[in-house]
Parts: structure tokens; sequence; C-alpha cells
């Protein structure tokens, strides 16, 4: 057993002004965990996560990661820690192609030839090897999020968020991003913040329900998404 | 005591004289997020047509106060229909096209008037503050300035067309639905920003000289103090003015004209820096 | 399997034996006064080299590359004056203009200020520069022997000299063959800078300053670097444009030289190197054209251009040619990859 959690954040609030948008939220992750964040629009799920991913430094509260205080990192001192990070918006570098956009990413961490290996890997791993020498900006939107995937993927990170990633995929994309996600899981943690109530059964085992700014109920997922007070959020029987 | 009153009148008339360059600058940046890089063109354009104004014997205050705002305002007119409203939203390239037309503007202005100096006589003498002389022109400057922000307010809150104009600034589409016509509101904010500018350019040519080149003097000055009063286009401009008028006067008091320019330049670009999005991004965030 | 030899090497290739051609054949068709001209053109197109490198693959629009111009100019006029020799004027011009963009750019980048701020402050820069070179006339201004002149400037700058023999000043020809060898030589070291990890990192960061961060490159120190890189060239062309005029006045400052640099980038196009050159020549004799006819005003007929490319034309002269070019060209076959069978269809 490790001692010290992936993931450890203690009483996570983030204010704008006058909305609360996160409050007073605990959350841990242990190595290797896979962990869903669900919830209606506006919950401070993505605020969460912006603030996992130091996009967003919380108001009050203090993230750790692996015992490392990132409260107030930045985006690329978390990524440097083990971090990989897929936002909501696909971010990548449309004026380059899918290789380059990985050998970007990869060249972080390696050199040269050892760079390029890993980058053949992972295409291979994500099936995009070939389209490797399209432009990514051409690519429809399932295909960019695989690219974007890719390049978290290859700097081997201990730890890998997803917002959104099944988003504006159809099925046969959306089940190939799930069985992605599991694969990847068997060695790193996933953190999975998701809408898709379909692709949520795919993948989880825990699952984490924010709603107003705060964690509603965690735990297994069947137990979770049975769970009466979750159901009312979702269908807006609780005001807001 | 004497010469506080005296420093005192010249960082009012100091502020004064912020304002009014930077008015122009901040409704078309402000409403629009268009950066006019012609803005001292334009003020310079109202200076020329008071100087003609008044060399074919028009009555000075006609030629300093109403002729150029509405002169520039009709070139502002022509102007965005021409070359602006193929660029919205595309900020660098709005960027580099008002460059284009500032220099057309000053080769234009040349080519009709030659790269002289021309001179427009102030209509108003001095007084005393203690044993100390000053300007009476500055008052009718800071006047013009209170005028100018409080006009701006009242048409901002009080008529129909402010009304619109806030709309449309902030929501095109949804002010499409209602029956407005946004590319008219577009055109008459661009035509009253450089009203704007070209009545301070009118008002200011007693004072500086009027010659092809004397709007990059300003146009540093101006952008500087948009960006750091922020977007609230009135409450934005009065503190920013404020601010930099401030420490352009006391600086310049302490040493020479030129720190004090520089001075104001350092203490905006560092205003910017600590606070990105101006004084009024973060202070006063609801006031227009 | 790729071309064993991509086209871009092949372009690279290809303008440096014409760069190499132009070195050593001007000076056999050209009278001294011609080549002394064509020096003019290298010092533009050096500045705006630094330009289409901050802008174009990095991503930065600079207002203010003058300053860095300017800089360099007084720096080569202040260092030839006070040590009687060039060589360590020009090393200087280019050293301290590099080190003043590293610490305009700290404060910019680590400030984390928004790319059109970057335009302004660096306009508001070159206008701090200009007004205070303006204001140096007097004894008391005067950095070692060398009096600053105020608007008057420094005239009567002494030549490039023969590293190490001061009184063995460079003509015409041996002035060209330094000025154009620079400019041959900041193209090459650009084109390699751009093909190692660093370019690629500073390529990535303008296209999506997010995921580069997110993928753990510190955005701040490269674009702090690119900028750094920048100034530092835009120095190199303001010695060469020093002792290509004998004088230095704060003109070198104003903003119509930013000006100039920009026009260029986006008339030759933004995201080469060689567009900018040749931007940079024509806007150069466009600019001396105009001057020696009274029909249209030089600024005029500048702003018209500018206007009229950002309208019509906006990425500039070499890509709307090349676009027309591949246009024309007949399509040729879909070439196989290797690894086809494996795409998934969508």
């Amino acid at each position: 057993m490790t001692l010290v959690p992936l993931i450890d954040a203690k009483s996570i609030t983030m204010r704008f002004g006058g909305v609360t948008a996160v409050r007073n939220v605990n959350f841990t992750l242990a190595e290797s965990e896979l962990r869903c964040l669900i919830g209606p629009n506006g919950a401070g799920k993505s605020t969460f996560f912006k603030i996992l991913t130091g996009q967003l430094h919380p108001t009050e509260g203090r993230v750790a990661f692996r015992g490392t205080d990132t409260t107030r990192a930045e985006p690329h001192e978390i990524a440097r820690l083990g971090v990989g990070i897929k936002t909501q918006v696909p971010n990548v570098f449309d004026g380059l192609t899918v290789f380059d956009n990985v050998l970007v990413a990869a060249q972080r961490k390696r050199t040269g030839p050892t760079a390029r290996k890993i980058v053949e890997e992972v295409l291979e791993r994500v099936r995009l090897t070939g389209i490797a020498s399209r432009l990514v900006g051409q690519l429809a939107h399932g295909q960019r999020q695989w690219v974007e995937i890719a390049t978290v993927l290859s700097q081997e990170p201990d730890l890998i968020l997803l917002d959104e990633p099944a988003a504006g995929m159809n099925n046969e994309e959306v089940r190939r991003t799930a069985e992605l996600i599991k694969e990847i899981n068997k060695t790193q943690a996933v953190i999975v913040v998701e809408h898709d109530m379909a692709f949520i059964r795919m993948i989880a085992k825990t699952v984490t329900v924010f709603a107003q700014g705060a964690v509603l109920v965690e735990g297994n997922v069947d137990a979770v998404l049975s769970d009466q007070r979750v159901r009312d959020v979702y269908l807006g029987r609780t005001a807001a | 005591m004497e010469i506080s009153g005296l420093i005192a009148f010249n960082i009012v008339t100091g502020i004064a004289t912020l304002v009014l360059i930077t008015i122009g600058l901040a409704v078309i940046y402000g409403m629009m997020r268009i950066i006019n890089l012609a803005h001292g063109e334009f003020m310079m354009l109202g200076a020329y047509t008071a100087a003609t104004a008044v060399e074919h014997g028009v009555n000075i205050w006609i030629a300093l106060l109403i002729l150029p705002p509405i002169v520039v305002a009709l070139i502002g007119l022509v102007l965005e229909r021409c070359v602006i409203r193929f660029l919205y939203g595309r900020m660098i390239d709005t960027m580099l096209a008002t460059w284009g037309i500032s220099l057309g503007l000053v080769g234009l202005i040349t080519s009709i008037f030659g790269n002289v100096i021309h001179s427009v006589p102030t209509p108003v003498g001095g007084f005393n503050i203690g044993g100390y002389g000053a300007s009476g022109y500055s008052l009718v400057l800071v006047a013009a300035s209170v005028i100018a922000l409080g006009g701006l307010y009242l048409l901002m809150r009080r008529t129909d067309f402010g009304l619109i104009l806030r709309a449309t600034m902030q929501n095109p589409r949804m002010a499409a639905s209602l029956g407005i016509h946004p590319p008219t509101v577009f055109m008459s904010t661009f035509a009253l920003g450089a009203g704007l500018a070209g009545f301070a350019g009118g008002l200011l040519s007693p004072i500086s000289g009027v010659s092809p080149s004397m709007g990059a003097a300003y146009v540093a000055r101006a952008f500087i103090t948009v960006l750091g009063g922020g977007p609230a286009v009135i409450m934005g401009t009065g503190l920013a003015s404020g601010l930099f008028g401030l420490i352009n006067e006391i600086v310049s008091f302490l040493s020479t004209p030129v720190l004090g320019e520089v001075a104001l330049l350092v203490a905006a670009i560092v205003l910017i820096r600590n606070l990105p999005n101006g004084i009024t991004g973060r202070f006063f965030r609801s006031s227009l | 399997m790729t071309l064993p030899i991509s086209p871009r090497l092949i372009s690279f290739l290809v303008v440096t034996a014409l760069g190499l051609a132009a070195l050593l054949i001007m000076p056999m068709f050209l009278d001294s006064f011609s080549l002394l001209q064509a020096t003019l053109f290298v010092a533009v197109a050096i500045l705006a080299l630094s330009q289409a490198f901050l802008w174009g693959y990095a991503g930065i629009l600079s207002f203010g590359q003058a300053a860095f111009f300017g800089i360099g100019g007084y720096t080569y006029a202040v260092g030839v004056i006070n040590f009687g020799d060039s060589t360590g004027a020009i090393a200087l011009s280019m050293v301290i203009p590099a080190a003043v963009a590293a610490l305009l750019g700290y404060f910019m980048f680590y400030g984390r200020i928004s790319d059109a701020y970057v335009g302004v402050i660096t306009l508001t820069v070159t206008t701090i520069l200009y007004e205070l070179s303006n204001s140096t006339s007097g004894d008391q201004y005067r950095i070692g022997s060398a009096q600053l002149g105020g608007f008057n400037g420094m005239p009567g700058l002494a030549p490039f000299n023969l590293p190490g023999q001061p009184d063995q000043w460079l003509d015409e020809k041996g002035t060209w063959y330094v000025a154009m060898g620079a400019l041959l030589l900041i193209y090459i070291l650009l084109r390699g800078l751009l093909s190692t990890w660093f370019g690629r990192v500073v390529v990535a960061i303008r296209e999506n300053e997010t995921r580069a961060m997110l993928v753990g490159y510190d955005v701040r120190f490269y674009k702090l670097v690119a900028f750094s890189i920048s100034g530092g060239i835009a120095g190199l062309g303001g010695c060469i444009y020093a002792a290509w005029g004998g004088f230095v006045n704060p003109s070198v400052f104003a903003l119509s030289m930013s000006a100039q640099a920009i026009v260029s980038v986006l008339v030759g196009g933004i995201g080469t190197l060689v567009g900018a050159i040749a931007g940079a020549v024509i806007i150069q004799a466009l600019i001396n054209l105009s001057g020696t006819q009274s029909i249209i005003d030089p600024s005029l007929g500048i702003g018209i251009i500018l206007v009229v490319f950002v309208i019509l034309v906006p990425q500039g002269l070499l890509p709307s040619i090349s676009a027309l070019v591949s246009k024309l060209k007949p399509k040729p076959a879909p070439q196989r990859l290797g690894h086809e069978t494996q795409e998934v269809k969508p």
C-alpha cells in the first residue's frame, strides 16, 4: 500500500468574484486508479479539473501530487511532475503534422532517435500511424482528440487527466476511446471528466459526483448511479 | 502656496489633455476592440481642419470646437466603410490596416499642405496664479475634457442611441435579432471615436504645432492610457488619465518634460504588467 | 517512406546558393555607388529577418523592432568612436540589443501579457527611445568619448575596418562582403535553429501555447529567448545601417522603421524567411523610388500598399504565389504510404 496518494486535494475552494464555483472539495486518488468525475453542467467539474492541471489556482485549499505541493504551480511544472493533460476543447498544434504533434511532446523528455521511436509506438497504440503525416488542423474532431491523447501518452505520465475525451465522437469512436482508456489504466492512473453516461458505464469503477461546486457522493459506479440524490441532481429536482 | 497652486493647475491641465487625447481611442477600442493606430492622424486631421478654417476667416471657436469633430467623424465614417469593416474580428489585421491608414494620411496631408508647421492662434489670454503666469486656454482644455467625458456618459446612459451602442457591442447577433443593424452601429461608433479624436486635435492645435507628423507623439500615450484604463470606457479613461497625468506632471516639474513623458510611459507599462486588464479590469468593473 | 530530401531542404539550398552568388557576383556588376546602395538593402533585410523570425515562427508581433535596430546602430557608433576599431563595436551591436530584449522580454512574457499588448508595449518602448535620444543634445550626454548628439545624432562614423587593423578601412566592396555575408550567415543560422528541437518548440508555442504549456514547456522562457535572438539580429541590422551611412540619429527609432519591417514581412509572406528578404528589398526599392519622384508621397504609397495587402493578400506575396503555382500545376497521383492499410475509416 502506498502511503502517499497520487493526488491529495484538501478543502479546495474556487471563487470568481461573487461566484463560488468549487466549495470545500476533498479529493484523493491512488496510484493506477481510474476515477470518473461526473455531474451536471456548472457543477464545478471542469473548474476542479483546471485546478488539478494548474490552469487555475484555488482561492483556498491545497493540492499535492505524490506529496509535492502543486497548489500554486504553473501547468508546465505540473506536467513535468508526470501529469498528462487533455483539455475539453482539443488543444493540438493545428499547423503541424500528427507526427510532429506527438514529437514535440516526446522530445521534452527524450532526445532524437529515442523520441521518434516513442512517437511511432504511441501512434501505433492509438492507431493513428496511417495519418501520421497529415496536418492536424485538417483532421476530423474525433481524430484530433486522439492526437491529443497521443501527445499526452508520449511523455509516459503517471497520471492522465482527460476532460471529456469522448465529446463529439460517434459510437464507434467512443467505444475505441473507452478501450484505449482501459488499456492506459493498466499502467497509469486516469481521471476522466465526462457527461456521456454510456461512456462512463463502459470504463468506470469509482465515480465522484459533483453538484453545485461540491462533491455530492463518491463510490462504486453502480451504487452511485442508482443513488436517488444523483438522479435528482441530473434531472434538476434539487434547487440550484 | 502659489507654487503648489501652479503645480495643481498644471496637473489638472495635464490630466485634461490626456483625457482628450485618449477618449476617442477608448471609444473605438473599448467598444469595438479595434486597435486604431491611425488615432494620432485623426487628431492631426482635426488640427488641420482648425488651422485651415482659421486661415479662411472662420470664427476661432467654431474652428476649434465645432468643425474638427464633424470633419474627422465624416472621414472616420468613410474609412470604416472602405477599410475597417472588412477586418472585424481580426485584431492584428486591423492594427496593420490602421497603421497603413496612418501612414497614408500623413502622406496625403504632406502632399496637400507640405511638410511645414502651421500655427493656430490661442483665443484666450493668460492669467495669474499668485506671481506665476498661467494660460487661460488651459481652462478651456479642462472644461472640454469634462464636457467630453460627461457628454459621452450622457450619450451612453441616457439616450436610445447609447443603449443601442452598448447592446450591440456586447452581443451583435442578439441586437440584430432585435432589429438593430450592427454594421450601422459599428460605423457610428467608429465615427464617434474619430470625431472625438478630431475634437482633441482641434483643441490642442493652438498648443502643439500643426504638422503632418504631429500625430505620432500622441499614439503611444493614448494607447497606453486606454490599456491602463481597462474595459470601462469613461471610468477607465478618467482614472488612467488621472494617474498617468499626475505622474507625468510631477516628474516633468521635478526634472524635464521629456522625462515626464518617459515616466508616464514607464508607469503605464508597469501598471499593465500588474493589472493586465487595466484599472477597470479589476476595480469599478461594472461602470461605464 | 518519405522522400529523402524534403522541399524545405531544397529551398534552403537554393536560397543559400543564390545568396552566395549575389555575395560574390554583385561587386562585379555594380559600381561603388550602387554597391553602397545595395548595402542599405541588406541592412533593412536583416531587420526584416528579425521581424520574420519573431512574427512568422515564434508568433510574436512586435511593433518595436526599430528599438533594437536603433540600439544596435547607436551601440556601433559609441563603440567605434570609443574603441577606434569596428570589430568590438560590431559584436556589441548584437549583444547589447539582445540583452535589452531579454530584459524587456522577461518583463513582458513573465508577466503573462497577451499578444496584442506585446505590440503596444514594444511600440511604446520604441517611442520612449525616440524621445530620449532626441533629448540628448548637449555636452553632458556622452558615453565615453562619444557624444550622443540629440536630434542631430552622431555623424562621421568610421566604416568597418579589418579586424585588428583600425586604419585599414573597408571600401564599398569590403563593406558589401561583410554585410551580405552577415545576412547570409543569419539566414543559415536561423534555418538551422528552426530545424532543431528548439525551433520545433518555438513553432509549437506559436501554434498552440496552451498545449505547449500542458506538455511541459515553460513557454515564457522560449518566447524570451526568441525575442532576445530577434533583438540581436535587428541590432546587427542597425550596426550595418550605421556603417552604411556613416551616421546614426534618432530616426532609427522612428515608428516608420518598425513599420517598414512589418510591411516587408507582410508583403513577402509571414512564415517564410526568404520572403522577408524579398519584401524588404521591394519595400526599400519603393521607398527609394518614391523619394525620387514627386507624384506620390512615400508615406502615402506605403500606407496604401499596406492596406491593400492586409485586405486582399493577407498571407503575403510568397505564399500567395506558391499557392497560385500549385493550383496551376497538374495534381500528382496520390502517394502510397506504407502504413495506409492500417488506417481506420471514420
